[in-house]
């Protein structure tokens, strides 16, 4: 390592500690943009491709005003997907590739949004359940050290918020409605909750990268400890809505709601492709990209027309 | 059990840290749209800040993009879209130098100046 490198590498690491941010044009170790660019695309992917369980829905959303609401969260999925990208790329990945690595399934994207979406309940449950999971993860983010991934991080948790509470009001409707309803709800709930409690990652003792994360600044909390945020959160609020929690091992240990045992087992052949909906998520997405082709071709097209007249 | 590193500081969920490309520094593609900045005034009275930038094959279409990108609940009365490649800024390298010249001139300052007590109006 050169001299001007070891002092580049001082000030980097003096500045994360100082809680200081950093900014694109900041000489940075390798290994941080790396990790950032790869997270930061991921998370991206994950947006996008979480706008197809629940777009699912929109064309038999029960009502006008459910309809307008969900019309209204996918289409923030899409923005906070963008801003992503929109992040990602301050480090010097292009978009085209990101979106070039997704399609060939060399990036990944969360588990969840490989299980299917059977019933207007799931909606519900993935307001309420995923995205307060997520809300979980992104609000620490926005502390995170990459100032442009903080910033991206600030205005999503802002819409995100929405899309929580909108899913808990429509769950709390089936909740109290007739008792098919009810069990509409309960087997929504039954089906999300232990996908909603991997979205944490495995546990801190098979999570090597973490220490690095931290140290870096880009992660604040340990998988474990978010996970366990979430269900202190979550539990008094599945109470609330009289549904029950399918975890025969729950209990309240004074402090905490502990929960059972994790089939990391689903976990990992989720994410090695061979979840519910694996497949039918990517084909959708690259039949998506390539259906509007034309779309970006005949705008370059006029783009190009519209500066060549402007030049004659 | 372990099937290399997951991390879920990554937003929606977990995703791996390792033995997945990350896609930095790949060539741009001929046809890629261009990149631009986006600024954008929140109300009247208040200056254009940056919130962030997007793709869009020219000027007419990134104003448009930038209104359902950034202005989604009306975060905004104008917009600017800039193209980033126009956009000059000044160098971290020389980023001690270049601010150099205020470092030693505290006397631009109201508070370098000492006022006595129970005067007003200074």
């Amino acid at each position: 390592m050169e001299q001007g490198d070891f002092q580049a590498r001082i000030d980097f690491q003096s500045r994360i500690d100082g809680d200081e941010r950093i900014e694109p044009r900041d000489a940075m170790p390798e290994g941080y943009r790396k990790t950032l660019i790869r997270q930061i695309a991921q998370h991206a992917h994950s947006e996008i491709i979480g706008m197809q369980p629940e777009g699912n829905w929109i064309t038999r959303a029960p009502s006008l005003r459910r309809k307008t609401i969900l019309v209204a969260k996918v289409q923030d999925e899409a923005g906070h997907g963008l801003y992503l990208y929109s992040a990602a790329e301050t480090l010097g990945a292009e978009r085209d590739e990101l979106l070039g690595l997704l399609h060939a399934g060399r990036q990944k994207y969360s588990t969840i949004f490989n299980y299917p979406t059977t019933s207007w309940a799931d909606v519900a449950a993935i307001g309420w359940l995923v995205d307060g999971a997520a809300i979980m993860n992104q609000v620490p983010l926005t502390r995170c050290s990459y100032g442009p991934y903080a910033r991206a991080m600030t205005r999503v948790c802002k819409e995100e918020s929405f899309h929580q509470r909108q899913g808990f009001e429509a769950m709390t409707v089936l909740a109290a409605g007739t008792p098919e309803q009810r069990r509409m709800a309960q087997d929504a709930l039954d089906r999300w909750w232990w996908p909603s409690l991997m979205m944490f990652g495995p546990s801190d003792g098979d999570s090597p990268n973490s220490a690095q994360s931290m140290a870096w600044g880009i992660k604040r909390f340990s998988n474990d400890e978010l996970r366990q945020r979430f269900v202190d959160a979550t539990v008094p609020q599945a109470t609330h809505l009289g549904l029950t929690v399918p975890d025969p091992d729950l209990r309240w240990d004074g402090e905490h709601w502990r929960s059972g045992e994790i089939d990391w087992t689903e976990f990992y052949e989720v994410m090695r492709g061979d979840g519910p909906c694996n497949r039918e998520r990517l084909r959708n997405r690259v039949a998506a990209h390539e259906d509007g082709a034309w779309v970006r071709e005949a705008a370059a097209a006029y783009a190009d027309k519209q500066a060549a007249r402007a030049a004659a | 059990m372990s099937e290399g590193a997951f991390t879920a500081a990554g937003g929606h969920g977990a995703v791996p840290t390792t033995g997945v490309p990350s896609g930095e520094g790949a060539p741009a593609r001929p046809r890629a749209q261009p990149l631009w900045e986006v600024f954008v005034r929140s109300a009247r009275g208040l200056s254009h800040t940056h919130v962030g930038s997007l793709h869009a094959p020219d000027a007419h279409l990134a104003l448009r993009n930038a209104r359902d990108l950034y202005t989604r609940r009306q975060e905004g009365v104008s917009i600017w879209v800039v193209p980033a490649a126009e956009v000059v800024a000044s160098s971290p390298d020389e980023k001690d130098a270049f601010f150099d010249p205020a470092g030693d001139k505290p006397y631009r300052h109201p508070t370098f100046y000492s006022v006595p007590d129970g005067l007003t109006h200074l």
